[in-house]
């Protein structure tokens, strides 16, 4: 519908890469280099820290007070890429983003908790924060572990120079 | 009928102040006018934000579950179905469940009644399937009953960005939410949630009229200026079959008046609030107040503030030994200055704290 994209042009209450590199800090391709990079989106100061808690390595810090931004603590790549943050976060506002996948292309880990789940290899559309479709790009890995009490975690894999951008994704058949 | 300890509503606060004060030995009535216990709780099928201590990460209605299990455990008698009609200064409560009008004796009672959601007036405002977005989230979420499939949100608060997920992830399409203010209200994580998600927030704009027959079909929404003037000409018509009003809470408090308790009008906490001291005792002997009856807020709060009243209860009827008493109540005391903390949390505080200050000085 035509009301549809000037509903959309007006809308507020996106969370800019400026925002976050601001309150979070965004991580330097030189650690993009060293494998997967939790990418905390969180620039509100909200009493809040199981992403802190969760991190078996302590990779995340919040700190006392407890409504501290919370940041990324890993210069040497130590991440596992476990997700468990992914999972954990009420805000579903933290992915974890690998530009070491190929050559040309990076992969996202994203929460996702609508129906139906999706499967391995479907082709996709990369959304940007603004709810944008910016690129074509598929599903690499579906987990739904019961601990992670029904937040699915789905890596979808697109170019690399989108990787900065993109934080969701819709179904192509949709 | 006696008890030592009556607790009406059995929402977040009222179970958390059931359970403390059992716990510790108190014979505690807990009574609900619903047919199941928990309050709000069963219908919040997203992650609480907190700490661990505040059980954050785990889902509003796992929390429900783990409490219920732990006022079976710990011997709280519970009435459901049950209305409570009259609060009188004697400490005694007026009942009705339906087929039988009684009255229960207390020595103490604990008032847990929560919110109301506030409404918001437009021509065409009384058509079907115009209704709180609490409403529509029991629907969806407790009764699995979807009330629509093109929805409009009135509100950008956590409650309406939240309530959007929901209905988005229950099949529905959520034309956008809209809001008076220039900025979105809630927190922006659950904003840029719905946002990626196609959802538009619409800033400044405002609904003014919704048309329909046997349910609402179309809405009008408009840009307002900051007078809240609507501008003419910058109206829009959105083919909706749900709106969804989401424009706060009021402390449900009519008990409260009704048995002579004194007030504060407190915009940031909804609105007239039912003064009490830092333990929540009211302004009447033995009845205390906790959750959203003594100030909205969130249901994290609710619980901590219930602890509170529960522990104090206790004390007060002899049943809990003073010294231990006081650490919990210290605990959650802090528990609660933590989740009042940042610029969501700075104005509840300030807010909570003029409370307790004209408590002493009423």
């Amino acid at each position: 519908m035509e009301y549809r994209r000037s509903l959309l042009e007006k809308t507020n209450g996106i969370i800019t890469l400026e925002k976050i590199e601001k309150y979070n800090g965004y991580p330097s391709e030189e650690r993009f280099s060293k494998g997967p990079v939790p990418i905390i989106e969180c620039i509100e100061e909200i009493p809040c820290n199981p992403c802190e808690t969760v991190c078996d390595r302590h990779l995340i810090k919040v700190g006392k007070p407890i409504t501290n931004y919370p940041r990324l603590i890993d210069p040497d790549g130590k991440c596992t890429g476990c997700t468990k943050c992914i999972t954990i976060c009420p805000g579903l506002a933290i992915f974890i983003v690998d530009k070491t996948y190929s050559e040309n292309e990076a992969s996202i880990a994203l929460p996702y908790e609508e129906l139906p789940i999706p499967v391995q290899g479907e082709k996709i559309v990369g959304i940007d924060r603004a709810g944008n479709s910016v690129c074509k790009g598929f599903v690499q890995k579906v987990l739904s572990r019961k601990n992670f009490d029904r937040t699915h975690v789905v890596t979808i894999v697109i170019p690399k120079e989108f990787a900065d951008d993109v934080r969701y994704f819709k179904r192509i058949d949709e | 009928m006696k008890t030592e300890l009556a607790i009406i509503g059995a929402g977040p606060a009222g179970l958390c102040a059931a359970i403390e004060a059992a716990k510790n030995g108190v014979d505690v009535t807990l009574i609900d006018e619903n047919r199941t216990a928990g309050g709000q709780l069963f219908k919040q099928i997203h992650r609480f934000f907190g700490s661990e201590e505040h059980l954050a990460g785990i889902r509003g209605f796992e929390i429900g579950n783990m409490m219920l299990e732990d006022t079976q455990k710990y011997g709280v008698k519970v009435l459901l179905n049950t209305v409570v009609w009259g609060m009188f200064p004697d400490l005694k409560l007026g009942l009705s469940n339906g087929n039988m009008v009684s009255v229960i004796e207390a020595r103490r009672i604990i008032v847990s009644t929560g919110a109301l959601e506030n409404s918001l007036s437009f021509p065409g405002w009384t058509l079907p399937n115009i209704m709180g977005a609490g409403a529509a989230q029991t629907m969806v979420n407790v009764n699995r009953v979807l009330p629509g499939n093109k929805v409009l949100i009135i509100g950008s608060g956590n409650v309406g960005l939240i309530v959007a997920y929901q209905l988005l992830q229950a099949g529905a399409e959520v034309i956008a939410v809209v809001e008076a203010l220039p900025e979105v209200r809630g927190y922006q994580v659950h904003a840029s949630k719905i946002v990626r998600m196609g959802i538009p927030i619409i800033t400044s704009h405002t609904i003014t009229r919704a048309e329909g027959d046997s349910c609402v079909r179309k809405a009008e929404i408009a840009r307002i200026d900051d007078t809240f003037k609507v501008l003419k000409g910058s109206e829009m018509i959105l083919d909706v079959d749900l709106i969804c009003i989401a424009v706060g809470l009021r402390p449900l408090a009519e008990l409260c008046w009704m048995a002579g308790m004194k007030f504060d009008y407190l915009p940031q906490l909804g609105g007239f609030v039912p003064l009490h001291n830092e333990n929540m005792q009211s302004s009447i002997e033995g009845i205390y107040v906790a959750g959203d009856v003594a100030g909205i807020e969130e249901a994290s709060s609710a619980m901590e503030e219930g602890k509170l009243a529960g522990i104090a209860a206790g004390i007060s009827l002899g049943k809990i030994v003073k010294k231990q008493g006081i650490e919990i109540i210290n605990k959650a005391k802090e528990g609660l200055r933590a989740l009042r903390l940042g610029p969501y949390g700075d104005y509840r505080q300030e807010s909570k704290e003029k409370i307790v200050h004209h408590y002493y000085a009423a």
